[in-house]
């Protein structure tokens, strides 16, 4: 496997100590427990700051137990934190009331900077969330999670497939690469860009193919329209008491926060 | 019971008119390590493919004591292992556990039973400590060995490997055919790797357009140059084939035969 392709893919893996409580936890309790923090966060209202410091005192006590170090979420939230914010990037600008601050030829509105900054502030809560779950509990436990709470079976089967011929796709897609830049490849304009048309034509075509291969195996084997499991999920006591406390504490925060206001 | 190939005028064709096979006449006995041999586009994994019933053509076609149709297919895939050529193909799943669990899974054994076929399956290739690893993570070498083994998982009859040999380096190859020969069980081996059929087989096959041009003793056939020759074969130049023996069979199976059913 080759490149920059390599790297990124390694950030999917798991990070802090594998042996920590919170790896340990059923995938279960973690995608409920961090989907409430996010609810959370994303259904308060955009001034209710109280509660968005008790949703980032959560997921800071979760990286502590599964000692994620924040350079390793950091790392992670990078790849989404720009496109979630992408979406948010025009408030400042449309959303007219306070003061205004001139920024060349733009105007900066003061309310819609406010607006933008309690977007940017709940899209990295959920993020952090995100990245969590990413960081403690294997792409394939979170599948087997997911389906254990009842999520289409055709689509976890598709996200299965998906991570498992990633890698596949990944190297087959660097060979290419290695193979155009073989014969003096330098896409200088958009013109050139053709190769790369083609290539993916390829890619297409193999990746194809290779669907057809993996069904037939799969079918060699008894494949009859379900995928079975070797060991089933089992909820223990730390889970619910994981999940018993985050909400707990959630729904405390939110309780106090509205009657404050 | 009976473990053998028995195809009478067996032929396919391709939507697009490609005759694969053309009246194909195989009897395999039970017990006989048979290699087919013969140059790309032979017809060599169409073949394959049908003793598997996952593609039909017309003809007489029975394996392991099963005519070949619709209706047997279960029990057909659960006595013939079907080891496709690209591993990534046969390993679909997130871990090798996982993997070598789908077939006994889908043969409907408990998860216990299931769990005791995977460690056997894997010892039976040296694999043991692969259980846990994605299959991106594992060598080539490792790779073809854990698909032998999610077959061997099944306890099928017979074992039908298509070209085990290919993309692997001189010591994976090696270690691939101590692993073969050990195993106790009715064989057919695609291959253009001569030297392996030479070790493996003492009878061999040439098919060329989709028939059979040659059957007999693969030392008589291999020591045949012109035949060779004449079907696009060759040994390596060099090669001595009276100072390569047959290995040794197994003298008892590694791992008990299904019962009759």
């Amino acid at each position: 496997m080759g490149g920059l392709c390599s790297h990124s893919l390694e950030l999917t893996g798991l990070a802090g100590d594998p042996a920590s409580p919170v790896h340990r936890l059923d995938p279960r309790a973690k995608i409920l427990a961090l989907i409430a923090v996010t609810l959370v966060a994303v259904s308060a209202p955009l001034t209710a700051w109280p509660v968005f410091a008790g949703c980032a005192l959560v997921l800071a006590a979760v990286a502590v137990a599964a000692r994620v170090s924040a350079s390793d979420i950091w790392r992670r939230a990078r790849f989404i934190l720009p496109l979630v914010l992408l979406a948010a990037a025009l408030l400042p600008f449309v959303r007219k009331g306070g003061q205004t601050y001139e920024l060349g030829p733009l105007t900066v509105h003061e309310d819609g900077l406010s607006v933008f900054v309690a977007v940017a502030v709940k899209a990295g809560i959920g993020t952090v969330s995100a990245v969590l779950l990413g960081a403690t509990t294997t792409f394939p436990s979170v599948l087997r999670g997911l389906e254990a709470m009842r999520v289409p079976r055709l689509l976890i089967l598709i996200a299965a497939f998906m991570y498992r011929y990633l890698f596949v796709i990944v190297e087959e897609t660097g060979r290419m690469r290695a193979a155009l830049a073989a014969r003096a490849y330098r896409p200088r304009t958009a013109l050139h860009a053709g190769a790369l048309g083609r290539m993916a034509t390829a890619m297409f075509l193999r990746t194809y193919a290779r669907g057809e291969r993996v069904y037939h195996a799969m079918l060699a084997r008894g494949y009859a329209g379900a995928m079975p499991q070797l060991s089933p999920l089992v909820l223990r006591r730390a889970d619910v008491l994981f999940v018993a406390l985050v909400l707990a504490s959630l729904v405390a925060l939110r309780t106090v926060a509205e009657v404050a206001a | 019971m009976s473990c053998a190939i028995h195809a009478v005028g067996l032929s396919y064709s391709y939507p697009n008119g490609h005759h694969a096979l053309d009246g194909i006449d195989l009897h395999v006995n039970h017990g006989e390590r048979v290699a087919v041999l013969g140059p790309n586009g032979a017809g060599k994994t169409t073949l394959m493919l049908h003793l598997n019933g996952l593609m039909t053509g017309s003809g007489m076609l029975e394996v392991a004591g099963i005519d070949v149709g619709p209706k047997t297919l279960p029990e057909l895939r659960r006595r013939v292992g079907l080891v496709f050529q690209d591993p990534d193909d046969q390993l679909f799943m997130p871990t090798v556990e996982e993997d070598v669990a789908f077939g006994p899974l889908n043969m409907g054994l408990g998860r216990e039973e299931a769990g005791r076929r995977v460690a056997e399956a894997l010892g039976s290739v040296r694999m043991e400590y692969s259980a846990d690893r994605a299959p991106y993570q594992l060598s080539m070498g490792e790779r073809r060995r854990v698909a032998i083994a999610t077959v061997l998982a099944m306890r099928p009859n017979l074992l039908v490997l298509d070209e085990p040999s290919a993309n692997l380096d001189p010591r994976a190859r090696r270690e691939l055919l101590e692993v073969l020969a050990r195993i106790e069980r009715t064989m057919l081996v695609t291959t253009h790797d001569l030297p392996l059929a030479a070790e493996l087989c003492e009878r061999a096959v040439i098919l060329a357009r989709g028939r059979v041009v040659a059957d007999g003793a693969c030392r008589e056939i291999l020591g045949d140059s012109a035949l060779l020759r004449a079907n696009d074969l060759e040994l390596p130049s060099g090669f001595d084939l009276d100072r390569v023996g047959l290995r040794p069979r197994p003298e008892a199976p590694d791992t008990p035969q299904l019962e009759a059913v």
